[in-house]
């Protein structure tokens, strides 16, 4: 047998590991955080890694997780060893058919990276609410707490749902489980052989469906016999839980690692003990033995197998001596007597104590902890064995938060820590680009695969995609390492960016004594005095070793621009001592060489060279006696905000909102909008600066800025005399602003400075071609007095919406942004979109969000781009889920249609009173432009002033329900993943309802913001995860599958490639009084092409013919009318020099040629095939029938 | 008699003294089969460029840097690279087999302006079969505060990188644009060069007045550039021992001739087969034994340089005075006004 190696690895890829090799057919759908498992074996595939059978699984991916599971059914029937991987709502959508999988007794494994469902709000952290909403579907349930138990307990599951034919739930939690990286021993193929037993493979498969021995399957049963079929089965759950033991006893016989049902640790004689599942068992383990030591009668007993609940197994596992239990659960249940895990100990107790102790029942309370990835520490769970020491404990409590409102919660000693002085703990604060992340993790496995000592990584990561702040709390332990919970007390404390010592406190975990590392533009005898007061006096105070590299200077002369991650993982390891200099890097070489070697040699030499020159840069500072900084960290005060900002909102932006109370939130999940602009991020190097002598006004730049961060606006000269020294405009152009200056004005601390403004001016310098009239320049030039104009500029007030050429380009952007500032990656293709959509509508609109890019940049806390005009008023912004989008959008019209019924018939009763001429103006108001809108308005608030006048109940009751009467636009958002894959059953029903429903699908061809799997709208050819060998098939045609339907408005659009197309769409779909769908082309990072040039980029993608334009109107499709319209030209350049402009074709072309050619013939052909089609569709006649008009006629 | 058109070029023996040039042509093996059933004596395989090499592996992975391991739910973008290369696997594919498909001598090339890993190539080339190497330099000093002799010596630098690297025998492909190339050729044999291609055509970048923006744009030699190598070969031919290849201009059989003449081991040909197809190889062959035959010639190496400077009745001609001369005739072919 060969030996077995150890890897420093996280837990999605050990339970991954062993899925691939004990499966053959594997059926998946990504989910946070469970992509990774997914994409791996993939991608394992993808190679041609073989299985335990010599063969390699075949690797499905499919439209959602609900056929997942399907196709995982129907595979196991037919007789192939099948598994998927799944989260959250992932995993609610394979309950129906766990259900009929259980039920039939086939043998599988599901592995869950253990998630949150959305509730009051989605969060894509770990908890167990998923798996426990699963756990009446019949299953086994095994729990995972540390990386290593995933890969062990992923074999034991595999093996042993064979042979007690009931299919398994493997879990572990999300992101503190499936993502953490650390030091295991992995099992060789043979291990997977011995563990398996063939007999119960070939048992399964014989009883696999064969047309040569037929069977009926699937049957619908009577009351005559339904229910004694239901019971045919327990026999299975009898046997389950001793199989499992016996496979458990054999993998210890195998590999030495022993594991039992529940396994118990602490005193023998405990009489108080803590039962619970999952990667908390760490953090309580550390606790209990802190509290062993100090002679306390403890215990903990971890539960392995949940489902089926083994009783006897359970009270033989406690000590007798047990007085009190506290049960955790990492869920909660409103309403339960309990939650699950408690409930089911309570059962067991009363059902099986007597039969095996004597004496009386323990006491049992029981407690929620760690939603969301709370973070649970020994802390915690010392507080939890404290409850049980008292009289009169909490029956039911919470820990880790503070309630105030139900005050469930326990007290925590904030003290109370277990971190071992022979334990390295750093944490390193880096930003998302500068590569900290990658560093830290193969710090770990430097020091995990070539020392004896064992390594954990984790890493944190903050709400925003671009500009964002990470950060990775690593441990170096002689011993295994359980703690599952973050660093709170670091002995290195590494700062990669010298912006955040301006705005975090990034000095609050680091130990007295421990060494401080600061990547500075300052030397050793400047830094000193550039440092914010709190740190220096944090320096002094803890006696903090001191260096500084400036790490920039570094990487820059190896060519590696803001890439800092080796230089400053180089000081690290000089510095912590772990491994001696030389050979330190020489490890980090032998690393970067792992990581980046498949992309060549220039990309090594560079990294080696900043490792090379990292050290002598490295100075230590001599620290001062005495703080003299007058310097402060910066906060935000969110000055004449709500309360609620000032208090919460705020508190959640500073990164404190787990001091937050119970009392300060909201009670329903409701939050206010207009927040973004409260946070300043200033993450942009350099900054678009206005050259009004060569501005033609086009505004351009406006219309495709993705923040909503250049902003245009006409008003009165005599505004000027008010304005800031620096403060630029010209004469505006047009007739509509005769007379009036014109400003376009950068808002400096809100520009990410991804440079897509720049790139679409079309106003070039004569005198240097370069210049145009905006250009990039260093912000730092131009802060204050940007700042400045950007303020004065907001108090302009905004030019009138009923005077604006809407129907233009440039009209549109004299419209205010109601979605601004969003934390969209630099350059993306989706927010100029929605930035439109909301200048246009976004005063009277109602946003229905599919998840994915579009609701985290929308809704992902602390705040929301999401913004309201001068008047209050601005859209009004939902997520449900991932699937549902277009029917929830539609519940939103069918609300709103019924209530303005409603209100129409309130009208008519009190017409006399509120006179005719009013009432009837009201209710027949066309409301088509922005001029009748604001006349509606107007009749509205008459209306209203008549009633409370009136003051009768009925009067007031419609003065409630009168802003209704002003037109609301409903619109149902979501990317291709929603539109094309998961929630096409529902679209496509939404499509067929002729209600007033507007949809925006921002199409980037892949599931962007799981990371780049490809979807049904994927090009072909096109590499992504889940088609990592190019797409074979052509990219589905959505907008043709509903203009087939004839009654509905379908565009499709690129606003980089026409912008006056685009704005047509946008207003005739939402003119249009049925359903409307808009297609909208989004380049993505996920395409890899500079994102800078990405907006121009879509000419191309139009000139082609890839992306071609049209508008297909149904108010034309009558009486011979040609309602499709095509609004481009007929392809002009092949395929290929498109794609090769973009990674994710020209990838192919470098790792599969011959395939890259075939599938770029292929996609020529498809697209010389579209545009044929669709130039007779152009020409084609439609009488389309107004069903609803016939009904009534 | 039948004329002896062999010759020798870098150590090979080629059957006659026709060589294709690095072109499009050299990229696939069937054309490469088709120019040497046409008469072609040896193929130098397209460049692979410094480049591209590295341009392309730093987007890359710029790409695959960019957002990653910024957000939670999408810690990357791509799937992990496999078989990834930045064009060097396709090119050693194609070395191997065209060796395995036409007899011909296969050259491959190089070409790029720095010493540095991609030069490493050169090893990968030999090793997967080329019978000699072709070094490209291409190098457009725009630093005021960078000497020529600075120039001279990073192009020295270069060449004797790649022959470390090498057994088979390097040949230099060489601009025009040095003040004196005689002592670039003598210090680039002096550097290990086996050989030198007389000249490289810069491809200069036009200006699009459209779009206002700098746009490269490939221009066919025409004729009249082979006279610049005529020169230099008919000059240099005297002062060193390494192979010589004319290139540039070289489209029919007297030009072919000439080049021999002036002292070329064999010439380098691109335009005229991109604009007459391969056959063209055997018309000119052709043509090349007729006027042999005419001239009695007995063999190609006869007259190999049998025009050099030194062996020319009017070595000034090969200098200024040439300049005078063409320019009166030139002139001449105008009526007076």
């Amino acid at each position: 047998m060969s030996q077995r190696s150890f890897v420093t690895i996280d837990g999605n890829e050990a339970a991954s590991l062993v899925a691939h090799q004990a499966s053959e057919v594997i059926a998946i759908y990504p989910i946070t955080p469970a992509s990774p498992m997914g994409e791996l074996a993939d991608a394992w595939s993808a190679v041609g890694r073989k299985n335990m059978f010599g063969v390699v699984p075949d690797v499905v991916q499919m439209q959602s997780e609900a056929g997942a599971a399907a196709a995982v059914h129907g595979s196991l029937q037919v007789g192939a060893l099948t598994t998927t991987f799944t989260a959250s709502q992932g995993l609610l959508l394979m309950i129906p058919n766990m259900f009929k999988i259980a039920g039939e007794l086939l043998p599988t494994v599901f592995h869950i990276s253990a998630r949150a469902i959305a509730t009051h709000a989605l969060s894509i952290f770990g908890d167990h609410s998923d798996v426990m909403a699963a756990r009446s579907c019949g299953w086994a349930m095994l729990a995972s707490n540390s990386v290593q138990e995933i890969h062990d307990l992923a074999m034991i599951s595999h093996a042993a749902t064979l042979q007690s034919r009931v299919p398994f739930l493997h879990f572990f939690d999300g992101f503190r489980s499936s993502h953490e990286v650390n030091k295991i021993e992995v099992l060789n193929p043979d291990d997977v052989r011995a563990m398996i037993d063939q007999q119960y493979i070939e048992e399964f498969r014989q009883r696999a469906m064969n047309p040569d021995r037929p069977v009926l399957r699937g049957t619908a049963q009577n009351p005559d016999v339904f229910f004694q079929a239901r019971e045919a089965c327990n026999p299975f759950y009898d046997a389950t839980p001793q199989i499992v033991q016996q496979y458990m006893d054999r993998f210890a016989q195998l590999v030495g690692r022993q594991y039992h049902l529940f396994d118990y640790v602490g005193a023998a004689d405990a009489e108080r003990v803590v039962v619970m599942m999952g990667s908390g068992v760490g953090a309580t383990e550390e606790a209990l033995e802190a509290l062993l030591k100090q002679g306390e009668k403890v215990g903990l007993l971890k539960v392995r197998l949940y489902r089926p609940f083994a009783v006897e197994a359970f009270i033989r596992a406690l000590p007798p001596t047990v007085r009190s239990i506290g049960v955790l659960d990492r869920t909660k249940e409103p309403g339960a007597a309990g939650e699950p895990l408690y409930q089911d100990v309570v059962t067991a107790l009363v059902e099986g104590w007597s039969a095996v102790h004597a004496g009386t029942l323990p006491r049992v309370i029981g407690g929620r902890y760690g939603l969301s990835s709370k973070e649970f520490t020994p802390a915690m769970a010392a507080a939890v064995y404290a409850e049980l020491s008292q009289q009169a404990p909490k029956r039911h409590f919470t820990v880790g938060i503070h309630d105030d409102v139900t005050h469930l919660s326990l007290k925590v000693d904030t003290e109370f820590s277990t971190e071992a002085d022979d334990v390295i703990r750093a944490v390193f604060y880096g930003l998302g680009s500068d590569g900290t992340v990658g560093a830290s993790k193969n710090s770990v496995k430097i020091v995990g695969e070539n020392t004896p000592m064992y390594a954990q990584g984790y890493f944190v990561y903050d709400s925003k995609k671009a500009g964002s702040m990470t950060v990775s709390h690593l441990r170096f332990s002689p011993r295994p390492i359980n703690s599952s919970y973050l660093v709170n007390r670091a002995s290195f404390v590494a700062c990669h960016q010298f912006v955040f010592m301006e705005t975090v406190d990034v000095l609050e975990m680091a130990d007295p004594g421990a060494t401080f590392l600061l990547n500075s533009p300052f030397g050793a005898d400047e830094v000193w005095d550039h440092l914010p007061r709190d740190a220096q006096e944090q320096i002094i105070a803890k006696r903090l070793k001191f260096y500084v590299v400036d790490a920039v200077k570094v990487a820059q002369q190896a060519g590696m621009g803001g890439r800092i991650n080796t230089v400053m993982q180089t000081c690290f390891f000089a510095l912590a001592g772990i491994l001696p200099r030389d050979e330190a890097i020489e490890q980090i070489k032998h690393a970067i060489e792992k990581t980046y070697g498949k992309r060549g040699e220039s990309v090594l030499r560079k990294n080696f060279a900043a490792v090379d020159g990292a050290l002598g840069e490295l100075q230590e500072v001599k620290v001062p006696d005495a703080a003299t900084s007058t310097l402060k960290r910066h906060t935000i005060t969110a000055e004449g905000e709500s309360e609620f900002v000032q208090k919460v909102t705020t508190v959640m932006y500073a990164g404190k909102g787990d001091l937050l109370p119970v009392s300060a939130m909201p009670v329903d999940g409701t939050f206010p909008t207009n927040t973004a602009k409260i946070e300043k991020r200033s993450i942009a190097l350099e900054i678009p600066i206005w050259d009004p002598s060569i501005c033609i006004d086009c505004a351009m730049c406006a219309f495709v800025c993705p923040h909503a961060a250049i902003r245009i606006k006409p008003y009165a000269p005599e505004v000027l005399t008010t304005a800031p020294a620096t403060f630029k405009s010209k004469e505006s152009r047009g007739k509509e602003f005769e007379g009036y200056r014109l400003t376009v004005q950068v808002a400096p601390d809100d520009c990410t400075g991804c440079g897509v403004c720049v790139e679409v001016c079309p106003a070039k310098s004569k005198e240097a071609v370069k210049h145009r009239a905006i250009n990039m320049a260093p912000k730092m030039e131009h802060l204050e007095a940007e700042r400045k104009n950007y303020d004065f500029f907001l108090s302009i007030p905004d030019f009138d919406r009923t005077k604006v050429r809407i129907e233009t380009v440039k009209g549109t952007q004299m419209l205010r942004p109601l979605f601004e500032y969003s934390g969209a990656c630099a350059g993306c293709g989706e927010t100029p979109y929605v930035k439109l959509m909301t200048q246009l509508f976004g005063d009277r609109q109602i946003i229905g969000n599919a998840t994915g890019c579009s609701s985290i940049y929308g809704g992902n806390l602390p705040t929301t781009p999401y913004a309201i005009d001068a008047n209050g008023r601005g859209p009004t912004w939902n997520n449900s889920l991932f699937e549902d989008a277009a029917e929830f959008g539609l519940g939103f019209r069918l609300a709103l249609d019924q209530t303005r019924l409603y209100v129409e018939n309130m009208l008519r009763a009190q017409a006399s009173q509120l006179g005719d001429d009013l009432v009837t103006a009201l209710i027949q108001s066309p409301q088509q432009n922005e001029a009748e809108i604001a006349a509606q308005r107007q009749r509205v608030a008459t209306l209203v002033s008549k009633l409370q006048a009136l003051g009768t109940p009925e009067a007031l009751q419609l003065a409630g329900l009168a802003s209704n009467l002003v037109v609301r636009s409903v619109w149902i958002l979501g990317g291709d993943g929603w539109a094309y894959d998961i929630g096409f059953g529902g679209l496509d029903h939404v499509l067929t309802t002729q209600r007033d429903v507007n949809i925006l699908v921002l199409d980037t061809g892949v599931y962007s913001n799981t990371g780049g799997q490809a979807s049904k709208a994927t090009p072909r050819g096109a590499v992504a995860k889940f088609a990592a060998s190019g797409k074979p098939s052509r990219k589905k045609d959505l907008g043709m599958i509903a203009v087939a339907y004839g009654n509905v408005y379908v565009a499709q659009v690129a606003l980089g490639a026409n912008p006056a197309q685009a704005v047509k769409a946008f207003r005739e779909a939402e003119s249009y009084p049925g359903v409307s769908l808009i297609l909208a082309y989004a380049q993505c990072v996920a395409h890899g092409v500079n994102m800078t040039t990405g907006v121009a980029h879509q000419k191309e993608a139009v000139q082609c013919g890839f992306w071609p334009l049209y508008r297909y109107d149904p108010r034309d499709a009558h009486e011979g009318g040609t309602p499709f319209k095509l609004d481009s030209r007929k392809p002009s350049s092949p395929f290929k020099d498109f794609a090769m402009q973009e990674a994710r074709f020209a990838m192919l072309t470098r790792s599969n040629p011959k395939r890259a050619e075939q599938l770029f013939e292929l996609a020529q052909r498809d697209i010389d095939d579209q545009w044929h089609y669709y130039e007779q569709m152009a020409g084609v006649k439609r009488d389309i029938v107004d069903e609803m008009d016939e009904v009534e006629a | 008699m039948s004329i002896d058109l062999s010759t020798k070029y870098l150590g090979l023996q080629l059957k006659n003294p026709l060589v294709v040039a690095a072109c499009p042509l050299c990229g696939e093996v069937d054309s490469l089969r088709r120019l040497e059933e046409a008469g072609a004596a040896a193929a130098v395989l397209p460049s692979l460029f410094e480049e591209q090499i590295e341009h392309e592996e730093q987007e890359v992975n710029k790409l695959y840097e960019f957002q990653t391991e910024s957000y939670a739910e999408s810690l990357t973008h791509f799937p992990e690279l496999n078989n990834y290369n930045t064009g060097t696997k396709e090119y050693l594919d194609l070395i191997e087999a065209a060796k395995k498909q036409v007899k011909m001598p296969i050259i491959g090339s190089l070409n790029g302006a720095s010493v540095g890993g991609w030069t490493g190539y050169a090893k990968s080339m030999q090793d997967a079969g080329v019978d000699a190497m072709e070094l490209n330099i291409y190098f457009i000093p725009t630093d005021p505060q960078q000497s020529s002799c600075k120039v001279e010596d990073q192009y020295v630098e270069l060449v004797a990188a790649v022959k470390e690297s090498i057994a088979v025998p390097l040949t230099v492909k060489l601009g025009p644009y040095f003040t004196s190339v005689p002592d670039v050729v003598r210090r680039v044999a002096e550097a290990g060069a086996d050989g030198l291609v007389l000249f490289n055509r810069f491809l200069e970048p036009d200006i699009d007045l459209e779009a206002l923006q700098v746009a490269p744009n490939l221009v066919l030699s025409s004729r009249h550039e082979l006279r610049l190598a005529l020169r230099w070969i008919a000059i240099v031919r005297d002062q060193t021992k390494l192979s010589l290849a004319a290139a540039g201009g070289v489209h029919f059989a007297d030009d072919v001739i000439k080049a021999l003449l002036a002292g070329a081991d064999v010439v380098q040909m691109a335009t005229a087969l991109l604009r007459y197809g391969p056959p063209h190889l055997s018309k000119l062959l052709e043509e090349i034994e007729r006027w042999l035959t005419e001239h009695e010639y007995a063999s190609v190496s006869q007259m190999k340089g049998s025009l050099s400077r030194g062996n020319s009745p009017d070595p000034s001609a090969f200098e200024r005075a040439n300049y005078m001369k063409a320019l009166t005739s030139f002139t001449s072919e105008f009526p007076s006004a």
